[in-house]
């Protein structure tokens, strides 16, 4: 089971560690540092590192490494599981995580940790619960707690943790009931140089927000549920109506939460909403290059595209790059050569381009490599698979609930190669 | 939490706050404890009243929480006082405490593992696993592997229907983490037929839709697990298949850090039933941004996936990452076109020219990565793409690795005849050959020797050139080695060093990386763990062995009429293709093989010839014959006779001195038949012997002896020519016939053969006695083991001596040649041992009754001459016998005894 836990940051100083059973000594992160210095990118540190006596599992997220400690054969999935909660925990416990915040709020992060684990078994990971415990700081707790002696911690067990629906409180009230859900999708795409798409895939989600009174049972019905043929449920979602009648019924936990996450991989059913033309040469004689890429509306079902942002990593030998864009601001990083564009909205009448030219390395012979292109963009009000809810119902409770429906689509990972 | 500091001396005030009501305070203070009480133990001693008083607290929390803190204590004392508590805690009326007390139970045995077995805790906790609750349940699971694991022998969890019914229930109720412990345990139980696989199969796939990727990962390792036990013909295996494809799709848009480990995962899955995943290719395509160690195993993943329908597509793909910057990421990509050209025959071609386009880009890493590529393609495709070879040599200057120019000589040599100016470039190589790696200089004389047997004229003075320097300048022994064996095979018979070293080589197979079917199995077991991660079984990382239980995958047991044949190899090749197939790991020089062993063995090795060379006549007329019809003059090659000492002198010579005394044969009259046979014992792991294993036995009957062998083939491809030979032996045990194996033999197919063995080979005293060296060569490599013969295969039939003889030999044998031996729990008597006895050719000369006790005088011969006379003395009713025995040759009264022991007991 997980033994330890060390929080680095990204200058490799170890600024806090946990240990749930014996206490491992902080040399063991040595091996760790190794790894680290051996990779080139904070990215590329393996999550898996063996050592001598111990195996670190690590993850890396806002710019900290959560290191996990373990001596035996532990499922690393559980582990690399575990520290994604954590972390997600810190977010939602403190707003953001980072190493300042952690430091500021030492004593809480302690008793949350101490919470979750118990001689490396996971205790208590569900936020609800969590919260009940040890009550999130807040200026105003803290101002009551100084004057009245009272604490962050709750001297109850909290109801949840041990009935059959472990994710929700009793005894919840709200003067407004509503319930909001996001259906929000993802599209993962990598497309050749001729324009043609090789793979796309969309990473759907349905993030909800549930703020109802009792203990209300919900249905969610869709219009094409055949669409939903690869999907992981929130443990509240019961799988057997699922499986048999293709409807959500679930008893929703309190607050955020993500109801179910799905996969549509089926190529003709992924449309690609947007195309970039691109034009980049590296000519072989001069030392300069011409660049020009154009993006445009495709499949948007007439959507509108916003937030488009592109960028690209440029070549070792490009020295600089003098372009001028139709719209939007552009910046070029000539140490990282990390070019970005901010583009904003498409405007089908008039599509945003980016045309200049790039100075090379005078001398040095052609890049072996063509930069690929890197794709950000939102389309409000549309789900691009296809999927509708139908309805939503609620059973259990006596008065009417306020819902509401959001669709989105994002680009995931999408690259343009060039 | 104090930022480093050492705050062990505020203790007893600390300890001091303890008893407050203030439960925040509480928590901190037991946070401390459990820091420091390690350090000051005597203190900590003061905490123990607090605990106790806590655990009998009305709110569950706080009793939870003493329970748990005081398992975190890890000092002795405290552990004494723990117990009671823990008793109670165990037996809690709120399920939050008890399954805080089941973890307790663990953290116990880690610090004190006698104390928890005579308390009695693991029975306690054995009854959780029936608790209504079912987090209580996931607890009590997760304590019990956790202390199974330290203990592998302890049984802990024996799983019945009955348990595994509970736990399926408790499954569907407890928290991810919970499921995870479940679904762990569920994976070690063998259901007894393929229902129950099933049954238990259908209640584990809803787990595959979890959010938590490690209990979907924990669900399909259950599942791969049991439906080896399913019936391919079943509706539900194909149901099955289907619903497994997704949820490995799905962990692959996870965190980077998932996606590795899940992509290790599938790495196996892919190789147990590539079927799963086989339209799923495009997920494995990798994005520019994923970091590298996804990216490196995506590309694995997408070679073992490469089949004819798809193999354009990653063509295109792969060529595409060749031009990516990272250095690593780009020479796999090229490798891994390569191995798309050896595993997809139609796409070879297209491979080929996809591999020269690259080389052109004249990328210097780029283009040695691919010479290593294309070495490999010539060997399976031979006399196919030789027209590359121009556009190969124009990039000889910019090979700087190793390997590449290893790649890059070999492929001179080998086609020597088709490059017109092999010679210089060869030579090239040649001129700072003290400066190469090893692995560069092997090839470079290997080829030089190809190229002088190709073109024997104008490349005399480089051949001995890199003869000289190979044997006499280099401190390398392999390569001093190798240079004597090709300087001798060429100066004796220049007509067998063509044939030695230009033999036709073997095809190589595509799946070079498999791994081995008996260790994937097991590995398949482990699906989610470390050992999946590592591909290695727990027995290789885990520290000390301990907690080492070899898993294996649950036999196909049908209640149904199915009798399907066992699983063959994974992601073969169509079967035609596996005709002579050697992986291609093995050393390219898999041509000297032949010098080994040559398939027919006879009597004494190659002997005395060796000898004579050293002395004057190096070239006999054999090379004239290679010289064909060149005028004489140019065809008189000057070879120097390499340094005596190196001319293995003893080879093959007989040991006369010594043993002569052993020599004198005279064969058996064959009147009894039937010796006892020893049951079939493992002599060769396929573990040892890249995947032959060989079992076997020895028979005397009828006068001869055979040895029987069973020879099973563990491995992914086809084994074809088999020799064996032994080495010297007391005895003189020598094959009289080659090793018969009539078909060759398909992975995972048997055979038994019975190899008749004479006794007059060459003799050398072993030690133990009868010990004997066998090699066995197989079309992959030569494999060596030694295995102790019985010494009753070598008693003769007419080993019955006269009554006066045996008594005049008797006291002729000086005393102190006499051994005395004891053979205990043997109920038979006298009658029924000398009869036994016979039946192996021990011969009852005279028997006795001398106080009650049954005397029995024997006589046996050994195949060799030397008699051995033996005084056995039963007396009725004790199981023990006592036996004196008489040789001249008293090394072999100890061998005699345990063939005496072996006759009588079995």
């Amino acid at each position: 089971m997980i033994h330890s836990l060390f929080l680095i940051n990204s200058s490799g100083d170890i600024f806090l560690e946990k240990h749930w059973k014996s206490v491992v000594s902080r040399s063991v992160c040595d091996y760790f540092f190794e790894a680290q210095e051996r990779a080139t990118e904070a990215e590329n540190v393996p999550p898996v590192i063996p050592t001598p006596h111990h195996y670190l599992l690590s993850v890396y997220r806002h710019k900290i490494f959560f290191v996990a400690v373990i001596q035996t054969e532990v499922p690393p999935l559980f582990v690399i599981e575990f520290l994604h909660r954590v972390v997600d925990t810190f977010q939602d416990y403190f707003g953001v995580c980072s190493e300042p915040v952690i430091k500021d709020n030492v004593v809480v992060v302690y008793e949350v940790l101490e919470e979750m684990l118990d001689n490396g078994f996971p205790l208590a990971t569900e936020s609800n619960i969590l919260k009940e415990l040890i009550k999130p700081p807040t200026i105003l707790r803290t101002v009551v707690n100084t004057i009245t002696g009272s604490t962050n911690v709750g001297d109850q067990l909290p109801t949840g943790q041990l009935s059959v629906v472990p994710w929700r409180r009793t005894g919840v009230k709200y003067t407004n009931n509503e319930a909001y859900f996001d259906v929000i999708e993802e599209i993962d795409a990598i497309i050749d140089k001729s324009g043609s798409t090789i793979t796309a895939e969309i990473q759907g989600v349905i993030d909800a927000c549930v703020k109802l009174t009792g203990m209300p049972d919900l249905t969610l019905s869709f219009m094409n549920p055949r669409l939903l043929d690869d999907v992981s449920f929130h443990p509240c979602v019961r799988f057997k109506r699922w499986e048999s009648e293709r409807i959500l019924s679930f008893i929703p936990p309190d607050g955020n939460f993500r109801l179910l996450s799905y996969h549509v991989s089926a190529q003709n059913l992924v449309a690609i909403p947007v195309y970039v033309k691109h034009n980049i040469s590296f000519r072989d004689s001069s030392s300069l290059g011409r660049f020009e890429i154009t993006v445009g509306p495709k499949q948007t079902m007439g959507k509108t595209i916003e937030g488009v942002t592109v960028a690209s990593q440029m070549p070792r030998g490009v020295l600089n790059m003098s372009l001028t864009p139709s719209q939007g601001t552009h910046t070029f990083d000539p140490v990282t050569k990390m070019l970005s564009w901010d583009v904003g909205k498409i405007n089908p009448q008039k599509l945003p381009s980016l045309k200049g030219t790039m100075s090379l390395q005078a001398g040095a012979s052609k890049p072996d490599e063509n930069p690929t292109i890197n794709l950000q963009f939102k389309i409000q009000q549309l789900a691009i698979s296809g999927l509708k809810v139908n309805r939503l119902d609620m059973y259990g409770e006596k008065y009417k609930p306020f819902k509401g429906i959001k669709y989105m689509t994002k680009a995931g990972k999408f690259q343009v190669r060039t | 939490m104090t930022v480093g500091k050492d705050v062990s001396a505020l203790f007893p005030d600390v300890v001091n706050c303890m008893q407050t009501d203030n439960l925040e305070l509480k928590k901190l203070v037991y946070l401390y404890l459990m820091n420091y009480a390690k350090s000051q133990p005597d203190m900590a001693i003061m905490a123990v009243n607090t605990f106790v008083k806590d655990c009998e607290d009305p709110n569950p929390l706080i009793r939870a929480l003493a329970v748990r803190t005081m398992g975190c204590i890890r000092v002795d004392k405290i552990t004494e006082y723990l117990c009671e508590p823990l008793r109670k805690c165990l037996k809690d009326e709120d399920p939050y405490v008890r399954k805080t007390a089941a973890v307790c139970v663990a953290k116990l045995h880690d610090i004190n593992a006698q104390l928890v077995e005579d308390q009695g805790f693991l029975d306690t906790l054995k009854d959780l696993i029936s608790d209504s609750n079912p987090m209580v349940v996931a607890n009590a699971v997760a304590a019990l592997s956790e202390i199974a694991e330290s203990h592998p022998s302890s049984n802990l969890l024996d799983l019945n229907p009955q348990s595994i019914n509970k736990l399926l229930t408790a499954l569907n109720e407890c928290t991810e983490w919970g499921q995870i412990f479940i679904l762990d345990c569920l994976a070690s139980y063998t259901p007894k037929d393929d229902r129950e696989a099933q049954s238990i199969c259908e209640r584990v796939t809803p787990r595959l839709s979890h959010a938590n990727s490690a209990v979907v990962l924990s669900a399909v390792k259950v599942l791969m697990k049991f439906m080896e036990m399913l019936s391919k013909d079943l509706d539900y295996y194909g149901t099955l298949l289907k619903k497994l494809a997704p949820p490995l799709v799905t962990l692959l848009s996870a965190e980077p850090e998932l996606q590795y480990v899940a992509l290790r995962n599938i790495n196996l899955i892919v190789q147990k039933r590539p079927e799963i995943l086989k339209h799923e290719m495009k997920v494995f395509f990798v994005k520019y941004n994923d970091p590298i160690y996804v990216k490196l195993e995506k590309l694995d993943i997408m070679i073992r996936l490469a089949s004819q329908a798809n193999i354009a597509q990653v063509l295109a793909e792969l060529k595409e990452y060749a031009t990516e910057v990272d250095v690593d990421f780009v020479r796999k990509a090229v490798r891994a076109i390569g191995r798309c050209a050896i595993k997809v025959e139609q796409s070879a071609e297209r491979c080929v020219s996809t591999l020269l386009d690259l080389i052109q880009t004249k990328v210097n890493y780029v283009v040695q990565e691919a010479i290593v590529v294309i070495k490999d393609i010539f060997r399976k495709y031979p006399n196919k793409y030789e027209s590359v070879i121009a556009t190969l040599c124009e990039n000889l200057d910019s090979l700087d690795e190793p390997e590449a120019r290893a790649a890059m000589i070999w492929i001179v040599g080998e086609y020597a005849e088709r490059i017109d100016n092999a010679d210089e470039l060869l030579e090239s190589f040649l001129e700072g050959f003290h400066d190469e790696s090893t692995q560069v200089q092997l090839q470079l004389l290997t080829a030089i020797v190809k190229l002088f047997l190709k073109k024997p004229t104008e490349t005399q003075e480089l051949v001995q050139q890199v003869l000289s320097l190979a044997t006499q300048d280099s401190d390398n022994p392999d390569l001093r080695d190798r240079g004597y064996i090709y300087w001798r095979l060429l100066s004796t018979d220049p007509v067998a060093a063509k044939e030695v070293v230009l033999a036709e080589k073997p095809l190589i197979s595509e799946e070079t990386d498999l791994i081995e079917p008996t260790l994937l199995d097991e590995l398949i077991c482990y699906i989610g763990t470390l050992a999946s991660v590592y591909h290695k079984p727990p027995s290789a990382f885990v520290e000390g062995g301990r907690g080492v239980v070899h898993k294996s995958l649950p036999p196909r047991t049908a209640s149904s009429e199915s009798t399907e044949s066992p699983e063959t190899a994974p992601a073969g090749a169509p079967p035609g293709e596996q005709l002579d197939v050697v992986p291609t790991q093995g050393d390219l020089l898999g041509d000297l093989l032949n010098l080994d062993l040559g398939p027919p063995v006879s009597g004494p090795p190659l002997a005395t010839s060796a000898v004579q060379i050293g002395a004057v006549d190096l070239l006999g007329g054999g090379l004239d014959s290679l010289m064909g019809d060149e005028p004489e003059g140019i065809g008189a090659p000057n070879f120097v006779a390499p340094p005596a000492a190196a001319v293995p002198a003893s080879l093959g010579a007989p040991m006369g001195s010594g043993l002569s005394d052993l020599f004198d044969l005279t064969s058996g009259v064959g009147t009894l038949s039937g010796s006892y046979v020893a049951p079939k014992a493992v002599w060769l792991p396929a573990m040892k012997a890249k995947g032959l294993e060989i079992s076997g036995t020895f028979t005397r009957q009828a006068g001869s002896i055979s040895m029987d062998l069973q020879l099973t083939n563990k491995a992914l491809q086809v084994m074809t020519d088999f020799a064996i030979q032994f080495n010297r032996n007391s005895f003189g045990l020598a094959p009289a016939a080659p090793l018969q194996v009539h078909a060759p033999l398909s992975p995972t197919q048997t055979v038994e053969i019975s190899l008749p063995l004479s006794t007059a080979g060459s003799v050398m005293k072993t030690e133990p006695l009868n010990n004997l060296q066998v090699a066995v060569k197989n079309n992959i490599d030569v494999f060596y083991f030694s295995t102790l013969y019985p010494l009753h295969i070598l008693f003769v039939e007419d080993g019955k001596m006269d009554r006066q003889m045996f008594l005049a030999t008797w006291k002729d044998i000086p005393n102190e040649n006499e051994a005395q031996f004891q053979i205990r729990d043997c109920p038979l008597n006298a009658e029924a041992v000398s009869s036994r006895l016979q039946g192996s050719s021990i011969f009852t000369v005279a028997r006795r009754n001398v106080e009650g006790q049954d005397m029995l005088y024997q006589s046996l011969r050994l195949t060799n001459g030397i008699w051995v006379l033996a005084e056995l003395r039963i007396q009725p009713g004790n199981p023990s016998f006592t036996l004196s025995l008489k040789c001249r040759a008293p090394e072999v009264s100890q061998h005699v005894y345990q063939a005496y022991e072996t006759i009588l007991k079995n």
